[in-house]
């Protein structure tokens, strides 16, 4: 006869000393917790709740400007600083931390219409209305700087005088040349004063210009005859083009993925394009009601940010059709520039009231150290809201957001325009001979035609 | 080179035997966790979201396969058994010879305390075993540490106490006493006096959602939340007196037991029970729930004890010869029944969980003919308490409890800390009244979107009915100035009642259209044959 019965000794379910962590000891077994899914789903539900409680995204306001925001730049090698510039010509380099000016750039007499900085972070190019590029040295940035509240004023290193007004400009990764947008695309070094190189199509100006984060000799431009190009530096024309219904204010390339492009576009939309074919839009990006100014991504590659004339600033994801976060204040105008911080915890905005505004990319984020207890229990939250985030009450919650009352009133008159529209071409097709009416998708409609 | 393939081919075919076998076992254990069935994602069309779903599908069964693998490094602890060799049968092994044969921790868990003077005792344990209270009916409560043998308190409340029960953990429990229930904390204070539930005969603690259920003398069943002390349900059962009440731990559901034969599940949300089954001829004395949730046992007075599938409320088994008093099951699934001064422990002879065959393991009788009150099997211990007229006692059942505890679940050395912070998860945690239903994992899924039906017949008269009563329910202005004649007032009403009906078409129409087509095919069977061409076809 074998017989055996459990038994527990203290000593190896407790603790010996009280140094000691406590012991813990873990069986999966689902018979051991009866209701879980229900657990879960109360756990989802609470998460949703508090992820709204905690939603507070705007951190503060960068004042100092005394004419509305153009353009910004960041510097890849230093977190902290933002350069940015207005449509007065004053160009600002701020700290974002202490969110004070630590030098300002003065010279140009016109609006700044671009600005940018070389990847190794030394030189800071701008280009305005007043037809000149200027090229700037980056102060190192000591300890003193940030504390030192008196504002150093740096002059030019170098000043290029040319034809027409300038639109943007984008300097090359790794490399010496940048780019400028203006009549023609023009591409220059930074030790010769007039263009190295430079390319045409049309007779209409280029309005922006962004080059390739992965290959060092392809950018994108587009322009005001509804254009979006892409020009390889080693040949001597345009590699793509393609014409759309609308023009696209901005580009930026996916710096994770960088055949994808997606542009800004005029009709309120962001599309996104694989640069090797792009006769049809990989994903079509709807939620602002008013043309979008300016776009950019996270480092991440997973996100990015637009800013639009329609006075709100959202955040996208890189494959889906709607934003998950929108963030608008009642004194932020017409957003002109948005920027993802390096980090992937900010977005920069700059807008027509003089301010550049920061933002928490995640308005519910806890911002400093945190624990690693307390990181668990946030992923975890995070991950239990996904599970049941199609349910219709934590749906709910995870998808409200307060708009403000032109957009919302916006949005609901285009949502009736398109159901009217929709359900005009279904009857045109009920009525029609089966096969006679064929509608194209809406990544291939707003593309007109591909040249060359 | 020839040689070295062959070599490759013959290590590929051939696995060490006990490889094998544990192959087998790691399927059993991956489906345990797999948690049921995946879904069918032939049925949808969104390719997006298929894609995204099958990728979910791969990830729960790497997790499920993880789980089972560690589950020989971490699990510290291995289930109890008794085996007999030879001709000796399990159920002839006594007590005694268990202690012999098992370790001095063991066996200090056999006693018998004899209390003769405060009547037939009834017992709770706490989720994690370590406590225990017990209730003699004379009106003798004492809340007792199992591990250290420790008497935490006791009090005499001078009253016939009928049942008792712990809420969430040691520090609170319940007591039925003559008039009312009354809630006591850990040192003996009255804390709560329940007066509006009136004279309770059963308390049972819900744990996921807070709830105290309780029968009373009338057999009407409450439910009282215990964090904000609201009734959340006072239901009438109609079914008059009863002692027998029950929770299933697997979904909420708490079944009472009537003297007709019928066993009755209800949920506070309702009304009406969810579900009645007649299980005996003669009344039922008592009912047990397997902690799975799919097994139940019930016994009636006419000395049967059945088994009960309750995914198709069938009935698996019957076992003749003695009518239990008390059931409980253990965490293992071993069945205990108690008559008169006699313990029958069943056992499940069958391995597979689809198939269940209950049959003797051990039996125990109680010194000295003590009448045995209430059997409760002790969690994650092969201990079972018994509750009886001269006190209680407790013997060992090898291969009764759960051999490994989680922390995070019921600890069963928990500290005081622990305690306090498992409090506040638990009562985050907890669910509300309306998740209370027989299947807890339709929670979270999401139902097939059906092309709207037809609503039957029946349900627009239903609908129909329903409109008429708000018609005829709404009070009308009342006028002044010589303009409230009754006369018009009926009109009004009338013409109010008229508009409701107004909304619902009539439904004769489908009558008058089969009408002829029953007449059209009565018209072809009379025709001669070779005028049936010219019938009506339809």
């Amino acid at each position: 006869m074998k017989i055996k019965t459990l038994s527990r000794s203290v000593d190896e379910y407790t603790r010996e000393r009280s140094q000691d962590l406590q012991r813990v000891f873990h069986n999966f077994d689902p018979s051991l917790r009866p209701m879980e899914k229900a657990v879960e789903y109360k756990r989802a539900l609470t998460a949703a709740k508090l992820e709204k409680i905690f939603a507070r995204p705007f951190v503060g306001a960068m004042d100092g400007h005394r004419d509305g925001v153009s353009c910004m730049a960041k510097n890849p090698n230093y977190l902290k600083g933002i350069f940015s510039a207005s449509m007065d010509g004053d160009i600002r380099l701020w700290d974002i931390s202490s969110r004070r000016t630590v030098c300002q750039f003065p010279g140009h007499q016109g609006a700044v219409r671009g600005l940018t900085v070389s990847t190794d972070g030394n030189v800071l190019v701008s280009c305005g209305t007043d037809c000149t590029v200027r090229l700037w040295k980056v102060p190192r940035p000591t300890l003193e700087d940030s504390s030192v509240s008196s504002e150093n004023f740096i002059e030019p290193a170098a000043e290029y005088v040319w034809k027409n007004a300038f639109w943007a400009v984008d300097h090359q990764f790794e490399g010496d040349l940048f780019a400028t947008a203006g009549a023609q695309l023009e591409i220059w070094n930074h030790n010769r004063a007039s263009p190295v190189q430079s390319f045409q199509w049309g007779t209409d100006s280029v309005i922006s210009v962004r080059f390739n984060p992965g290959e060092p000799d392809i950018l994108a431009t587009s322009a005001s005859d509804r254009s979006i190009t892409i020009y390889d530096l080693r040949m001597s024309s345009a590699a793509r083009r393609i014409i759309m219904m609308t023009k696209t204010n901005s580009i930026a390339w996916n710096p994770m993925e960088p055949m994808n492009l997606t542009a800004a576009n005029e009709d309120g939309s962001c599309y996104s394009f694989d640069g090797r074919k792009m006769d049809e839009a990989k994903c079509v990006h709807k939620d602002h009601v008013s043309a979008v100014m300016d776009i950019d991504f996270s480092p991440t590659g997973r996100e990015f940010v637009t800013g639009s004339y329609d006075r709100s600033v959202r955040i996208f994801p890189y494959n889906g059709g709607h934003s998950r976060e929108i963030y608008h204040t009642k004194r932020m105008q017409r957003v002109f520039c948005v920027k993802y911080s390096c980090d992937a915890t900010y977005v920069l905005s700059g807008s027509d009231d003089t301010n550049l505004r920061l933002w928490k990319a995640k308005a519910s984020e806890q911002l400093g150290v945190i624990l690693p207890r307390e990181q668990k229990k946030h992923e975890y939250n995070e991950a239990v809201k996904n599970r049941y985030k199609h349910l219709p009450e934590v749906k709910r919650i995870v998808r409200h957001r307060h708009l403000p009352k032109p957009i919302y009133k916006a949005l609901g008159i285009i949502r009736t325009v398109n159901d009217s529209k929709r359900r005009k071409e279904d009857r045109r097709r009920a009525h029609s001979a089966p096969g006679t009416i064929v509608t194209k998708p809406l990544r291939q409609r707003r593309i007109i035609k591909e040249v060359e | 080179m020839e040689l070295s393939s062959e070599d490759n081919n013959l290590t590929e075919k051939v696995l060490p035997p006990i490889e094998q076998e544990s192959d087998v076992e790691l399927e059993t254990k991956v489906k345990k966790y797999l948690r049921g069935e995946g879904a069918d994602l032939e049925t949808l069309k969104d390719k997006k979201l298929k894609t995204q779903l099958a990728s979910r599908e791969k990830l729960y069964g790497k997790s499920a396969k993880t789980a089972a693998k560690i589950e020989k490094w971490l699990l510290p602890a291995e289930a109890g058994y008794l085996e007999t060799d030879g001709l000796e049968k399990t159920w002839r092994v006594k007590q005694t010879d268990i202690a012999n044969e098992v370790d001095l921790l063991s066996s200090r868990n056999q006693y018998d305390i004899v209390l003769p003077d405060f009547g037939p005792y009834k017992l709770d344990f706490t989720a994690s075993g370590r406590h225990m209270i017990a209730g003699g009916r004379k009106g003798h409560l004492a809340l007792v540490d199992m591990m250290s043998m420790n008497l935490i308190k006791e009090i005499q409340v001078k009253e016939t106490v009928r049942d008792v029960a712990f809420l969430h953990n040691e520090q609170f429990f319940a007591a039925a006493q003559k008039k009312y229930a009354y809630i006591y904390g850990r040192d003996g204070t009255e804390l709560h006096c329940l007066k509006e539930r009136g004279a309770v005969a059963r308390l049972r603690f819900l744990k996921n959602h807070f709830l105290l259920a309780s029968v009373n003398k009338s057999g009407q069943l409450h439910y009282q939340d215990v964090t904000y002390g609201g009734m959340v349900a006072s239901i009438r059962t109609g079914k008059g007196r009863t002692d027998v009440m029950e929770v299933n731990p697997y979904n909420g559901v708490v079944a009472l037991g009537h003297t007709g034969g019928t066993v009755t599940m209800w949920k506070p949300t309702s009304q009406a029970p969810l579900v009645q089954m007649q299980c005996h001829p003669g009344p039922v004395s008592s009912v047990a729930f397997h902690p799975n949730g799919h097994l139940m046992a019930t016994s009636g007075k006419e000395r049967k004890l059945k088994i009960w599938d309750l995914r198709k409320f069938e009935e698996i088994q019957t076992i003749h010869g003695f009518h239990a008093k008390t059931l409980s099951f253990s965490q293992k699934g071993l069945l205990a029944a108690g008559t008169g001064s006699f313990v029958q422990i069943l056992g499940d002879s069958s391995g597979g969980s689809s198939s269940h065959n209950y049959s003797r393991y051990m039996n125990h009788s109680m010194v000295k003919g003590y009448q045995i009150e209430k059997l409760m099997f002790r969690p994650y211990e092969d201990v079972i308490g018994i509750g009886h007229s001269m006190g209680w006692s407790s013997i060992l059942i090898p291969g009764s409890g759960e051999p490994n505890f989680d922390s995070w679940v019921a600890n069963p050395f928990e500290t005081s800390k622990q305690r306090r912070e498992k409090e506040v998860h638990l009562l985050l945690d907890k669910l509300p009244p309306e998740t209370i239903m027989l299947d807890p994992s339709k929670i979270g899924a999401m139902k097939p979107s059906r092309r709207k039906e037809k609503p039957s017949r029946g349900e627009i008269e239903a609908e129909k009915e329903v409109a008429i009563e708000a018609a005829k329910s709404t009070e009308l202005k009342k006028k002044t100035k010589g303009r409230n004649k009754p006369s018009k007032r009926t009109k009004k009403k009338k013409e109010m009642v008229e508009n409701a009906k107004r909304t619902f078409p009539e439904q004769g129409h489908n009558n008058t259209a089969s009408k002829k087509r029953r007449i059209g095919e009565d018209a072809a069977a009379e025709l001669p044959a070779s005028l049936k061409r010219f019938a009506r076809k339809n």
